[in-house]
């Protein structure tokens, strides 16, 4: 048996000194001759673990054999068949802890670039505008659907009930399609085109798709219903900001993640003043949290002109729940981890805005209920850190707006679902499903489809049954 | 698209159009408002409703000229179209028999008061509006104010029209008179809202104010429009926009309403270029 490369093919990247300052992606892909050099890496298993390490199930050493044989157009079938939105998931999984931890060839080196293949496969349908709405239109059903929230969760929920033969119509509360992916994840990490193109994607298997429309305010759940659809699925998200509470947390240029990021990826803030909303960055960026939110907001908030962008967070490095792939790109960016620090007020001046942080030292204890070691203040470690705009990225809950107009439908303490058969989708509501981060709070894009397949196969299976 | 049915220049930098948006013209209820984005760079803004008709699907909105949004959104005619239109959003106003009320709009406040005027008589309260502009250039819908209400007050800065002064002076009067006043509705600019709050909290009367900070989306989801009500932080959009007057942090308000100062500049003098080399 030949050697096998026990290191993997390197992903071509932006320098880090240029990509500071453009919001273009960073991780330029590959080309065919690595895609194919990294697809042969993979040893082809009789385990096929990573399978098993894949929330929606793709069958990964299959594409990956058609790929490595030439035959992209093969492999972008056996990919799509399970996943419609493999552009994204290329770019935005983790699978370091999803399907590349569970690979084989990660026992004895590097594991097949799984990810990056995805990526590559998809690009290449994209660029090769080989997209095709499935041959045979399936057979009507007669049935609707109505899809609330077109973000992860509803655009698989959408595509595979429509790929079923149902109606279905997603309502969207923004201009445009796309929740998260177009809203929070910045163009540098996952281009707009990219997700534009995967919403056309779903709208062409007939999905009618109406923008601007809030459920809950335009139309209720119990209308949708007793208007017509049969059956509902809700995939609305955890989309209210969380603040820290702290005094002086309404001066100027204190920002949610979600307004710094809506500003800058949705409204297009980076490039004003042709596009008509403005951000405010200033020179001095506190960005406090350290998920993957907050990694996205530091590394904006430098590509908009900061000269120090920090980032907050009162655990260290080994805590984050960020993707070690993105702490890793903003280290080498240039941003500032302000580890075991802890914001205790924000101080402004006379005209309101914020000037400083004073912030705790903190320490590490006894691990708290999520596993993590907990985050103790040091007594009289205050310290202040010069600021002029702040960013609060502790992460988001649902919207209550959903189950506070929806008769039968009640929240959890945290502001999810109460659901009354989470594996199925079913909320506590018939004719109700749910799935993402409105069910599981704030998770991954992938863990949402996820949600969003089971829920639209139960849906589909009621609707048939 | 929305298309743009109607449109009427009401005075001098203050608009009237008619909107065709049915889903939203159904549900609408007075006191709540839209976000519109006129196209596809420009901003999400706020704007409360004036009127609507739901055989019609159409929405009414009454726009003044401030920024670049608005002075764009001016430049449209009937026929042309706005690229988004979301609502309605908002809590409505609290509607209910509370005697007598006295409705006051500052400027613009007009458009907003006039259904809440027209609510509040349907639900059988006493409605005392008082109407207040600089001058009688500015102002617009006294008729349709003077039909829905039981008595009307109209004041200019100038004199140039009704009784000369401010609307907190007629304000003061009226509870000073020792007439029954059930509640106060207040809508105009910030500074108007906060001075007729101050008016009436020495009597007591609970005053309703639709509070105007900077919004981005509207549906809750960003924390732009966060005001603080009794020492709590409220997102306007989703809790408001109407608040308790006597509540309302008025300082923080204007200060936050002030973030964007040098960037409005900055769209309003690129817009205005825009005009100059099209002329």
């Amino acid at each position: 048996m030949p050697k096998v490369n026990l290191n993997r093919v390197s992903m071509p990247r932006q320098e880090p000194s240029v990509r500071a300052r453009n919001f273009d992606e960073v991780a330029l892909g590959y080309s065919r001759e690595q895609a194919l050099e990294e697809a042969s890496r993979c040893i082809q298993c009789p385990k096929r673990l990573c399978i098993q390490g894949c929330p929606v199930g793709v069958d990964i050493p299959d594409f990956i054999k058609a790929l490595r044989e030439g035959e992209i157009q093969e492999a972008v079938r056996l990919l799509k068949s399970k996943n419609a939105l493999p552009g994204i998931c290329g770019r935005v999984c983790p699978q370091e802890s999803q399907c590349e931890s569970t690979c084989t060839l990660g026992k004895k080196g590097a594991p097949v670039a799984i990810g990056r293949l995805e990526r590559f496969v998809a690009d290449w349908e994209r660029t090769n505008k080989t997209s095709q709405a499935p041959k045979s239109k399936p057979a009507p059903t007669g049935k609707r659907v109505a899809v609330v929230g077109s973000g992860p969760a509803g655009l698989t929920a959408a595509a595979d009930l429509a790929k079923a033969g149902h109606s279905v119509t997603m309502f969207e509360a923004l201009h445009v399609a796309g929740g998260v992916l177009m809203y929070g994840i910045p163009e540098f990490r996952l281009p707009k085109e990219i997700v534009q193109g995967e919403v056309d994607y779903v709208a062409s298997l007939g999905v009618d798709i109406k923008l601007n429309s809030v459920v809950g305010k335009i139309v209720t759940v119990d209308e949708l219903l007793k208007d017509g659809y049969q059956a509902v699925f809700l995939g609305t998200g955890a989309g209210l900001p969380t603040f820290l509470g702290i005094a002086g947390e309404n001066l100027n240029g204190i920002y949610s993640a979600n307004e710094f990021l809506t500003r800058v990826n949705l409204m297009k803030a980076y490039r004003f003043p042709e596009y008509e909303t403005p951000v405010k960055v200033g020179k001095r960026v506190a960005v406090i949290g350290g998920g993957n939110v907050a990694m996205d907001s530091a590394r904006c908030a430098l590509r908009l002109g900061a000269d120090k962008v920090y980032i907050v967070y009162r655990r260290s490095e080994a805590e984050m729940p960020a993707r070690h792939e993105e702490v890793e790109n903003a280290k080498e960016e240039g941003i500032v981890f302000k580890l075991l620090t802890n914001p205790k007020r924000f101080i402004g001046d006379k005209q309101n805005w914020v000037t400083g942080m004073e912030c705790y030292e903190m320490e590490l204890g006894e691990p708290d209920e999520s596993g993590r070691r907990r985050a103790i203040v040091k007594e009289g470690s205050e310290f202040i850190i010069d600021i002029d705009v702040a960013i609060v990225a502790l992460g988001t809950t649902p919207n209550p707006l959903i189950s506070s107009t929806t008769k039968g439908l009640e929240s959890t303490k945290h502001g999810t679902l109460r659901m009354s058969d989470e594996a199925a989708g079913k909320t506590a509501k018939s004719l109700v499903w749910a799935g993402g981060d409105v069910v599981t709070g704030s998770a991954t894009v992938i863990s949402a489809m996820g949600a969003g397949k089971r829920a639209a196969a139960d849906i589909d299976a009621y609707l048939k049954g | 698209m929305y298309k743009i049915l109607e449109k009427k220049d009401l005075v001098p930098t203050i608009h009237l159009f008619k909107i065709r948006a049915p889903s939203v013209a159904k549900k609408a209820q007075a006191g709540q408002f839209v976000v519109i984005r006129i196209d596809e760079k420009g901003e999400r803004i706020p704007l409360t409703f004036a009127d609507w008709n739901d055989e019609e699907g159409s929405v009414v909105l009454v726009v003044q000229e401030a920024g670049a949004t608005t002075s764009r959104l001016a430049q449209l005619q009937a026929g042309d179209s706005i690229a988004d239109f979301i609502g309605p959003l908002g809590v409505p106003t609290h509607i209910d028999n509370y005697g007598t009320v006295i409705c006051i709009a500052g400027g613009v406040g007009a458009a907003p008061i006039a259904p809440i005027a027209r609510s509040l008589k349907k639900a059988g309260n006493r409605i005392i509006s008082i109407l207040g502009a600089r001058s009688k250039a500015l102002l617009f819908w006294e008729d349709r104010l003077k039909n829905l209400s039981d008595r009307l007050i109209v004041t200019t800065d100038d004199g140039t029209y009704g009784r000369k002064g401010v609307v907190t002076e007629p304000l003061k009067e009226l509870l000073a008179s020792g007439e029954k006043i059930g509640r106060v509705i207040a809508i105009g600019p910030a500074i108007m809202m906060k001075y007729c709050a101050l008016t009436t909290q020495p009597f007591g009367v609970k005053t309703i104010v639709s509070l105007n900070p900077i919004m981005v989306d509207g549906t809750g989801m960003c924390g732009c429009c966060r005001v603080s009500v009794g020492g709590v932080t409220k997102f306007a959009c989703v809790d408001g926009p109407d608040f308790d007057g006597h509540q309302v942090d008025w300082d923080l308000l204007f200060a936050r309403q002030r973030t964007y100062l040098d960037e409005e500049k900055t769209s309003l003098k690129q817009w205005q270029s825009a005009c100059a080399s099209h002329t």
